[in-house]
């Protein structure tokens, strides 16, 4: 072949003594020692706000908060929030927004708690939970990706129709459920080693959402959607089959909460998962996600939900209302984003 | 000129962003009551030069004079106090407001410094309005509801509500029929008579004709002639300073020979492809080893027909075949799975992830070659990036820097990168050295023609000239989206394609 010859062109792709081309590299501070450091310095800082916060627990209250119990309850409160954060934290990369989180969660525990559903037991509760999460994450999905509705205003409306249906199904009544299948993971025996399954699940279900995230296509795929729609689409990728999935993802998320709010209180009720749009939301912003998209940690956002539920843990025992709590977790949201402006400062977006 | 000093003088104005320097040393100085035209290609700094005299960029050096006194324009209030107004091309007017309370955004007429005085808003603008020409536009009307034309017209009269001595407006003949324009035209002439500066920026060389009484070219960041008189200066001359070399780059010599790749089959044929009111029906056809280079000014459908091409814009009508299968129209994925690849012209906003690493922006396309189950294996993942990115001497020589430090030239390498691995067969170039330094455009150059030689088939737009004809083998000359001249590069020359590229253009 014939080797075109030019000024500034190296001989070939040897690596280090080549003199470098007329591009000069950028001077910048350390771009590439920075760039891998910035999440870790991230997730750092919150496993020091969450040490702190243990420090102030144990320090306050020294035998409630730290006693095994409490710190089982800690993390079995945490586990429902923290199912629909994964998945929160998938969409909010991707630079959307699930809204309805909160709304399918009710639906799917509603559903999956009615007396037709509860004949057919344990799968019955379970498949149907995970269905209508689905069905409902199909549906965000469809407006979004394909209907172009805003993601904002279609899963504001899932939020509210979900809600409704809900309420419709249960007519405002609690329903007990009496599969004792399902009650017993709640309780005490069905423990391993100390630990509950629904904790189990939760760790399962973020461990599943790391490895996708961060080793999967699907992981990529999602972060170069939020990163850069526009050149994901002209990169090859199918952006909108991408957002179809993710709110799918979200939806399953929400019907396993679903199921393990089942567990955890025995009954399905029309006002389950409220507000829980915002607590998944602010955990995924405070663990360190990009809410314009093209960054997201599932670490960061489970630390989120653990020092989030903490903080209620510490003020619940220590009896300050819950009006507190809520003034404490608004300035927490506001320094871990102040903390994070500081440690990713590069200016651009 | 003038006795008097001029309004505005910029010496030596430079700015840099990451991966760019964008002004390289502009000067540029303006009298009071002339309209000066400040002309370059896209990316020539057109636009940070006015964002600069605006005060909304901050330049990194150079010196700005303000009616014979030193001056720091350091926010767009400072320019604005000064008497500068900028019209930019995109109207930053707000659509929900009404006329009068958009002319008076930032300063309205207030009672204690609080109660807007509606009214007295209404009464001003409408007066502005009137001397604008335009005493049609209802002050009290929702922006929102106007034409573009009129909405132009409400941004100057916002211009003008201030003690103006120099208007910037971006390309304002962009969005208007001819008819507006004549209007705009009768406008500019009123301000100027008043003793009011104009800058305008326009790729209509016909328009600065007409109206044009200096002209500043600007290229790479440089301000390549300064002042010239614009009724004077043949259009050869300009367009030749906004498009030709200032500095003499080293082509790789051609090693296809035509006869060999004529015999070819070619791997791209596009047959009466063709966009309503982009381009007209093209016919093509593309070999491996060739680089066939559109030639064009800006608005001649070049970019327009290689997105066509890629999928990326819907086709009114044609079909593009890649070695013998027809495409699904209007699907880049479907271009992309047949092995075309598209370095399209604004690499930050089509084309990088610009938080991600190199490696991950050259595997993007790829990733399934490196995945099983959807289970990425990283460490082949960076090594075969890092393959593509040594054979095309991407620095630095590590996969896991930041796309956004790279300088512009090897960014453009990233690109070039995700297709290599993707083992793509055509290649479509939309102004490859765009934003590349130009000490870091022969090696470009070199990596472009041996990608070619190693059997890739490259389509090449490019607003240069030079870079067409030094780079490509054959060329299409493209005006007004049609194909006005097909020939191989050694037969045609610079000035025989400025002449194709402008002829029929009123006033050349």
């Amino acid at each position: 072949m014939t080797q075109p010859v030019s000024s500034a062109q190296q001989s070939g792709p040897d690596k280090g003594a080549a003199p470098a081309p007329v591009a000069e590299p950028r001077k910048k501070d350390g771009p590439s020692r920075t760039f891998g450091l910035r999440a870790d310095v991230r997730n750092l800082s919150l496993l020091g706000v969450l040490a702190v916060l243990v420090a102030v627990g144990g320090f306050t209250e020294p035998d409630a908060f730290l006693d095994t119990g409490n710190l089982q309850l800690i993390l079995t409160q945490s586990s429902v929030i923290g199912v629909v954060t994964v998945g929160m934290t998938f969409v909010i990369t991707s630079g959307g927004i699930d809204l309805s989180v909160g709304a399918m969660v009710a639906l799917a525990s509603v559903w999956a708690t009615t007396l037709a559903t509860q004949e057919y037991g344990f799968a019955g509760i379970l498949f149907t939970a995970v269905i209508v999460g689905l069905g409902a994450g199909l549906v965000n999905g469809v407006l979004i990706a394909y209907g172009r509705m805003v993601p904002f205003i279609a899963t504001l409306a899932m939020l509210a129709s979900a809600r409704g249906l809900a309420l419709q199904i249960t007519d405002g009544k609690t329903q007990i459920v009496t599969v004792k299948s399902v009650l017993d993971l709640g309780l005490p025996d069905s423990y391993v080693l100390g630990i509950p399954p629904l904790v189990m699940m939760f760790a399962a279900v973020t461990v599943i959402g790391w490895l996708v995230l961060n080793r999967t296509t699907f992981g990529r795929r999602t972060v170069a959607v939020g990163g850069n729609a526009e050149a994901a689409r002209l990169a090859g990728i199918d952006v909108r089959r991408q957002r179809l999935c993710l709110y799918l993802l979200s939806g399953l998320c929400c019907g396993i909460a679903a199921f393990m709010l089942i567990i955890l209180s025995g009954s399905g009720q029309n006002t389950n998962g409220n507000l829980y749009e915002l607590d998944a939301i602010a955990a995924a912003i405070i663990g360190g996600t990009l809410l314009s998209g093209g960054r997201g940690t599932i670490v960061g956002s489970v630390l989120g939900v653990l020092v989030f539920t903490t903080i209620t843990n510490i003020f619940a025992l220590n009896n300050l209302q819950s009006d507190v709590q809520q003034i404490a977790k608004g300035a927490i949201i506001v320094a871990a984003v102040l903390v994070q402006r500081r440690t990713s400062a590069h200016g651009e977006t | 000129m003038a006795p008097e000093p001029p309004l505005l003088t910029m010496s030596g104005i430079t700015k840099s962003f990451p991966g760019v320097r964008a002004l390289d040393g502009v000067d540029l100085e303006v009298q009071a009551g002339e309209v000066h035209c400040l002309l370059g290609q896209n990316g020539a700094g057109k636009s940070t030069l006015i964002k600069v005299l605006a005060g909304a960029h901050q330049p990194d050096g150079g010196e700005i004079t303000w009616r014979g006194e030193p001056a720091a324009l350091k926010s767009p209030i400072a320019a604005m106090r000064l008497g500068i107004a900028t019209i930019y091309q995109e109207l930053d007017l707000v659509e929900g407001l009404s006329v009068a309370e958009n002319v008076f955004l930032g300063h309205e007429p207030t009672t204690a410094r609080f109660v807007v005085r509606t009214r007295e808003g209404r009464t001003a603008a409408a007066a502005l309005l009137k001397r604008l020409g335009h005493p049609e536009i209802d002050p009290a009307r929702a922006v929102g509801e106007l034409s573009a034309a009129q909405q132009q017209i409400v941004s100057m009269a916002r211009a003008l509500s201030h003690d103006v001595r120099l208007i910037v407006m971006d390309e304002p003949s962009a969005a208007l029929d001819p008819d507006e324009v004549d209007n705009l035209f009768r406008i500019v002439a009123a301000l100027t008579a008043d003793g009011v500066a104009v800058v305008y920026i326009s790729h209509r060389l016909e328009e600065i004709r007409r109206i044009g009484d200096r002209v500043t070219v600007l290229k790479d960041g440089r301000a390549v002639a300064v002042g010239l008189p614009a009724k004077s200066t043949p259009t050869r001359d300009i367009v030749a300073m906004m498009t030709g070399r200032n500095v003499e780059y080293v082509f790789p010599p051609r090693t296809t020979d035509s006869a060999g790749a004529a015999a070819a089959e070619p791997v791209l044929k596009v047959e009466g492809l063709a966009r309503k009111g982009e381009f007209d029906p093209l016919d093509l056809e593309l070999r491996p080893g060739e680089i066939v280079g559109l030639a064009g000014l800006v608005g001649s459908g070049r970019s327009e027909i290689l997105e066509t091409v890629y999928g990326a814009r819907k086709p009114s009508a044609g079909r593009v075949t890649v070695a013998g299968k027809q495409l699904r129209p209007g699907s880049v994925r479907a271009a992309v799975a047949a092995g075309i690849g598209l370095a399209p012209e604004e690499r930050k906003a089509q084309a990088l992830l610009m938080l991600e690493s190199v490696t991950r922006n050259v595997s993007v396309s790829s990733m399934s070659r490196f995945s099983r189950a959807g289970w990425i294996d990283r460490g082949a993942e960076r090594r075969a990036a890092r393959t593509a990115t040594r054979e095309l001497s991407l620095r630095p020589d590590n996969p896991d820097t930041p796309v956004r430090t790279l300088s512009g030239g090897n960014q453009q390498k990233a690109v070039l990168a995700r297709w290599l691995l993707r083992g793509c067969r055509v290649l479509l170039l939309d102004e490859p050295t765009r934003g590349v330094d130009v000490g870091a455009r022969a090696e470009l150059y070199a990596v472009i023609r041996r990608l070619a030689d190693e059997g890739l088939a490259v389509l090449l737009v490019s607003s240069e000239v030079p870079e067409v004809l030094g780079l490509a083998d054959r060329v299409l000359v493209l005006r007004e989206g049609r194909v006005v001249h097909a020939a191989d590069a050694r037969e045609l020359d610079e000035h025989r394609v400025l002449d194709l590229v402008m002829e029929g253009s009123p006033t050349s």
